[in-house]
């Protein structure tokens, strides 16, 4: 049964690849959106059965086949879901599914060959993203990890004929592919360690061994998986490549940014994270990375006009807020973020896709304003996405983003709980900074767009910047459309507004599946989760109270507290300072949560007021701090310049080593090509003779003698 | 003892009698008259396989040079799937390219007695033998279409150098012999090992120039200068050919006199071997990044597989053995689909290799362009197909004999190399076809080579483990 969650996308997108260019459209996305919602429905039921278990036992396995079988290392195909796959699998084909359906709209306008391309890929990206969840060994979640990486190239560089889309498309892959191989090298390491790649065998092994407080073994293992993560993540240093790959059709990037890809790097830490709470040194680094991604992708999204591009970097900032909570030993509040994020971020994506379909491609918000009666459905999810987003209380993203930030501060981070909330500040802003401008305001959207649509109905008008050339003649001579512009403009239909308002009614309710114990609730999804980090904690307890302090011995009471205390403990040693851990929620941690909560509460608002003083009430401020500190401006404008520091530092010379260097060395017949090559291709018949002469058999010789004088050398003298 | 029992030899004899009647068939062939040449060449490999699954697990010798243990017989079946898909590629080609069938299945079969000697000979001078078989056939191979002028430089290139390097061996075996009194691999060993705390220098003179000879005939950095004209010049089935089955029998040859006669003295030829891994597996790939012909960017990648390979051999152990074995299985299969697919876009005039002519494959050859995505895939590694594993085992064999350093150098190399298999891709996938001719539809028993290629890598890749079972069987019986 495991098994048909994936190989229903994969069966999609098998028919579709295969006969996609032959069905019309109504057949070749109804079918993709169709396998996917029955994938869903697979995976709740298997959820349903998993709920009917004991908590320590909620596990379904399913093997395939034997994998491999070398010797002492035996691998299968094999999938397991346990609690934390299935909240997984549940945010990805449940919001895969609403993705697909609001793409059977959005997409309509293409080909009947590309609309099935574009269907194929995406049950594929999926299939890839199933698999990599269910994995229940490195190696299977290794081949889901390379295959959403391959399928983000193809859906990234949809638009392939343009130039940025493949570029992107590009950038995404090898960005990725660096991860990947820390990821591959990680795993290879650990099998050498470990003599397993099962996740469970991994953490059985691991919790025997003692945690590493000097750097060692696991240390460098949890490192290299972590620089694994960072590639799928988008993380500091290889978060280039997210704010790119918005070139893709939008629904793609709703389904990179909130439900798939990118979170795989935070599953990731989470499936293994005994091995990680075993190297409190990368869980450190985890942390501040997750920091500092945050903040910084924050301060970018400040500035960016680029209503995708916003998004984008708010995604890169939340996955580092997610990276916080698994640095601190918080895992089970990681992957609550997660799984809130994934709504009000696909639902955002989803929104701004409505806002650029209505305005044939228009991307810069500078050029939006005053949507907000023209798209209302548009207006009232997207502003319901941002409120969550912001953290404004009783919405989803409060509860998970307020219990990273107390989790962070009970463990004593206070510099980095410091850095949380300030991006919590700049995230209020930048998101609100974005409704204003979209939707507030006056109209700054050029009427003659709008207008070619109004009158020149039958002609497709691209969005994405796609097409851009295809209505541009419309445009032209629609001159007389610009009457009442703005009236023209549509609001999302039917299949992509249903989306909308699933996602937004999700964005309000998801959070209350995680109500704290401080405000009555009982935290479903931490206890939910609680077996999978706990299971793995209540042995591994022992050592850490060795380790660090012998009053924790019994460590074991309110679980997510007590697996995040143990963590803590191995991370510093000197945990006996703040509270007695043993002694579960006691009245001041109670008081402290409430606190900390009033304080993000008052921060959300504060900048969505800070937001709408600058961005509705004074315009001109935005534009003067903009003037006065115009060297900041530009570096947060050119986002620190990391790309270009990037391609200085390493394309570039790989290129010219290649190029100048290498190809010039090793391959003579660059050299001497242009001196006998033309000569060669006139006279047949003397060719062979007069090579005898050329410098190239000559060097060539040279080289296998010099190689073989250097190496006998070698021997003789060594 | 069956010193003399001809049972070793049964899988080369059915090669070369299959070379002989093509030969012959050939030679009585009346003007214009239709022979299949072809099947004939099949059913003489068809017997090599047959002959060398009924030797398995028997460790027959004949005349005390010759052995068929299972590691020889394992690269055996590589080379005759080699063969059998140069032959089902070639029944396309040949009569487009107006190739001389008969002489070309002919050399391909001698090439290929030359290789399977190599992966059976358990005497230095057999092996010299062979050595020379398969490369004076593979020269000859190289310039088969003698009015294409860069085919014939290329072949002269590669015969002048390759006699260089053949010299270099020679020398190798002939210092050995001064010191051991004997060719013989086993006595070697021996021999070698007693004194492998205070060696003879003429020994690591042999040692030195052996390895040489080796570096030569597997491409690898210093030695690799040849391969890039000769795999650009030859015709496309006969790159892949040579790509695949000279270096397979190569690195046999390599590995068995390596790891048995001279792997008391690992202690000197590791590091140096070291270092040509390294050098290898980074200029393979750096310099395949700038290349736009893509016949010479894939003898690149063939370079930068040889430094893999060569990971493999250092490892040393019973993993890395199985791992080289394993490697070069997946390697063949995919290289061999990769270069037939060259070889059917290809057309008399022109090769078609350029990077340009792949652009919108996709949509002129459909099946033939995600053909080739996967074998490309493969090549770089990806999950789940045959190269994937193949890299994992023989990384993971690296790292388990502590060559982290090496495996690291690997991967970085690996992640580069992804660039350019990606070009092609995105060549065939995601940019329209400019005005240049569409190459002409690929038909009948050319695809159903592929199709197997492509089966061998999708099964090698998905469900590995019969496979690896087998090299591990392979090698632990021997040295």
């Amino acid at each position: 049964m495991l098994a048909l969650i994936p190989l229903l996308p994969f069966a999609g997108f098998l028919v579709n690849a295969t006969m996609g260019k032959r069905l019309p459209k109504g057949v070749s996305g109804g079918l993709a959106s169709v396998a996917m919602l029955a994938a869903f429905a697979v995976a709740a039921s298997q959820v349903w059965s998993l709920m009917g278990m004991a908590p320590e036992a909620r596990e379904i396995n399913q093997v395939l086949f034997n994998w491999m079988a070398t010797g002492r290392f035996s691998l299968d195909m094999g999938f397991r879901l346990d609690a934390l796959s299935a909240v997984m699998i549940l945010v990805i084909t449940g919001i895969g599914s609403l993705i697909h359906i609001y793409s059977t709209a959005y997409m309509h306008e293409e080909t009947d060959a590309d609309f099935a391309r574009y269907f194929s890929c995406l049950n594929l990206f999926v299939f890839f993203m199933l698999l990599l969840v269910l994995g229940a060994n490195a190696l299977v979640m290794f081949v889901g990890w390379e295959g959403v990486g391959l399928c983000s190239y193809l859906l990234i560089g949809y638009y392939y004929e343009k130039a940025s889309a493949s570029d992107a498309a590009k950038k995404a892959f090898v960005v990725n592919r660096v991860g990947d191989y820390a990821f591959i090298l990680g795993s290879l390491l650990l099998f050498w360690t470990v003599g397993s790649l099962d996740f469970v065998t991994i953490g059985q092994t691991v919790k025997a061994m003692p945690v590493e407080t000097s750097f060692g073994v696991l240390s460098l293992i949890t490192l290299l998986l972590f620089i694994g993560a960072t590639g799928k993540s988008a993380q500091i240093p290889l978060y280039v490549w997210l704010p790119d790959a918005m070139e893709g059709p939008t629904p793609v990037s709703a389904l990179i940014h909130a439900a798939t890809m990118v979170t795989a790097g935070v599953y990731m830490i989470g499936r293994n994270a005994v091995l990680f709470e075993h190297a409190p040194i990368t869980l450190g680094v985890i942390a501040t990375v997750g920091a500092a991604t945050a903040f910084l992708a924050g301060t970018i999204g400040l500035v960016q006009n680029d209503i995708k591009r916003v998004l984008a970097y708010s995604t890169v900032s939340q996955l580092g807020y997610m990276f916080l909570a698994m640095g601190v030993g918080a895992f089970g509040a990681g992957i609550f973020h997660l799984y809130t994020h994934a709504f009000f971020k696909a639902c955002l994506f989803l929104g701004s896709g409505a806002v650029i379909h209505a305005l044939h491609g228009e991307q810069d918000i500078r050029h939006m304003g005053g949507l907000k009666k023209h798209l209302p459905v548009t207006y009232w999810t997207f502003l319901i996405a941002s409120l969550a987003i912001a953290g404004v209380p009783a919405l989803a993203g409060f509860f998970s983003k307020d219990e990273i930030l107390f989790d962070t501060f009970r463990h004593g981070h206070t510099a980095l709980w410091v850095v949380g909330v300030l991006t919590s500040l700049m995230t209020a802003t930048y998101m609100f900074r974005l409704v204003f401008l979209t939707f507030h305001g006056e109209e700054r959207f050029d009427p003659a767009t709008v207008g070619a649509h109004g009158h020149g109905g039958g002609h497709g008008h691209g969005h994405d910047d796609h097409g851009h050339d295809a209505h541009a003649a419309p445009a032209s001579h629609a001159g007389h459309g610009t009457h009442g512009h703005g009236g023209h403009l549509h609001d999302a239909p039917p299949a992509m507004a249903l989306a909308l308002i699933v996602l937004a009614i999700g964005s309000v309710a998801a959070g209350y599946i995680g109500v704290p114990h401080a405000l009555g609730g009982h935290n479903a999804l931490g206890e939910w989760l609680t077996p999978v980090f706990a299971l793995e904690n209540t042995q591994q307890a022992p050592p850490a109270s060795l380790n660090a302090h012998a009053g924790h011995a019994a460590a074991v009471e309110g679980p997510m507290a007590g697996d995040a205390h143990a963590a803590e403990a191995t991370a510093h040693g000197t945990g006996a300072a703040h509270g007695d851990p043993a002694s579960g929620e006691t009245h001041d941690e109670t008081a402290l949560e409430l606190t900390l909560m009033g304080v993000s509460s008052a921060i959300a608002f504060l900048g969505i007021g800070l937001a709408a003083f600058l961005w509705i009430r004074n315009r001109h401020i935005p534009d003067q701090m903009a003037q006065s500190f115009s060297g900041v401006h530009r570096l947060l404008l050119h986002k620190y310049y990391v790309d270009e520091a990037y391609d200085a530092a390493i394309v570039q010379p790989i290129k010219a080593f290649s190029i100048h260097g290498l190809w010039k060395v090793a391959d003579a017949r660059v050299i001497d090509g242009a001196v006998n090559g033309a000569g060669a291709l006139v006279n047949a018949a003397s060719s062979a003779l007069r090579l005898l002469q050329t410098g190239s058999v000559k060097t060539y010789a040279a080289g296998t003698f010099l190689g073989a004088v250097l190496l006998l050398a070698f021997f003789l003298w060594r | 003892m069956t010193t003399y029992s001809f049972d070793a030899v049964i899988p080369i004899v059915c090669v070369i009698l299959a070379g002989l009647v093509v030969m012959l068939a050939e030679a009585f062939r009346g003007r214009g008259e239709k022979m299949p040449l072809g099947g004939l060449a099949v059913i003489g490999l068809v017997g090599a396989a047959a002959s060398s699954v009924l030797l398995w697990n028997r460790n027959a010798t004949s005349f005390g040079v010759v052995t068929a243990d299972n590691f020889a017989l394992f690269l055996n079946l590589v080379l005759v799937a080699v063969g059998l898909m140069t032959v089902l590629i070639t029944a396309q080609t040949a009569d487009r390219d107006k190739l001389p069938a008969g002489e070309f299945y002919a050399t391909a079969l001698f090439a290929l007695v030359g290789m399977m000697l190599m992966v059976q000979a358990s005497d230095l001078l057999v092996m010299f033998l062979a050595l020379e078989t398969m490369s004076i056939a593979v020269y000859v191979m190289t310039g088969i279409r003698r009015e294409a002028v860069n085919g014939t430089e290329a072949a002269f290139k590669y015969f002048l150098l390759g006699a260089f390097a053949s010299a270099f061996f020679l020398y190798g075996v002939a210092f050995l012999y001064g010191t051991t009194g004997s060719t013989s691999l086993d006595r070697i060993g021996t021999i070698v090992a007693s004194q492998a705390m205070a060696p003879n220098p003429l020994v690591l003179m042999a040692v030195g120039m052996l390895l040489v000879g080796f570096a030569f005939k597997v491409a690898a950095v210093p030695f690799h200068m040849w391969s890039p004209d000769a795999y650009e010049g030859a015709p496309a089935v006969v790159t892949g050919f040579m790509s695949t089955g000279v270096k397979a029998a190569a690195i046999a040859g390599f590995t068995r006199v390596f790891l048995s006669a001279l792997e008391p003295m690992i202690g000197y030829w590791a590091p140096a071997l070291w270092v040509i891994a390294a050098a290898t597996m980074v200029l393979g790939t750096v310099v395949g990044v700038q290349q736009t012909s893509i016949k010479r960017m894939l003898a690149y990648s063939s370079i930068a597989h040889g430094g893999y390979l060569l990971l493999g051999l250092l490892a040393g152990s019973d993993v890395g053995k199985a791992s080289i074995l394993f490697y070069l299985a997946a390697y063949a299969l995919t290289n061999l689909g990769a270069f037939g697919i060259i070889a059917l876009l290809g057309s008399y005039s022109r090769d078609n290799d350029n990077l340009r002519d792949y652009a919108g494959l996709w949509h002129s050859h459909p099946v033939l362009a995600t053909l080739m995505a996967l074998f490309l895939l493969s090549l770089g590694g990806f999950p789940p197909t045959a190269g994937f594993i193949a890299k994992w085992y023989v990384f993971s064999a690296a790292i388990g004999a502590g060559y982290y350093w090496l495996a690291i150098i690997g991967f970085l190399s690996s992640v580069v190399s992804v660039y350019f298999y990606l070009r092609i891709v995105v060549m065939m996938f995601m940019t329209d076809r400019d005005a240049r001719p569409v190459p002409a539809p690929v038909t009948g028993i050319a695809l159903a080579g592929l199709a197997l290629s492509l089966a061998g890598v999708l099964y090698l890749g998905v469900l590995p483990s019969q496979v690896i079972e087998w090299a591990q069987a392979s090698v632990a019986t021997i040295f």
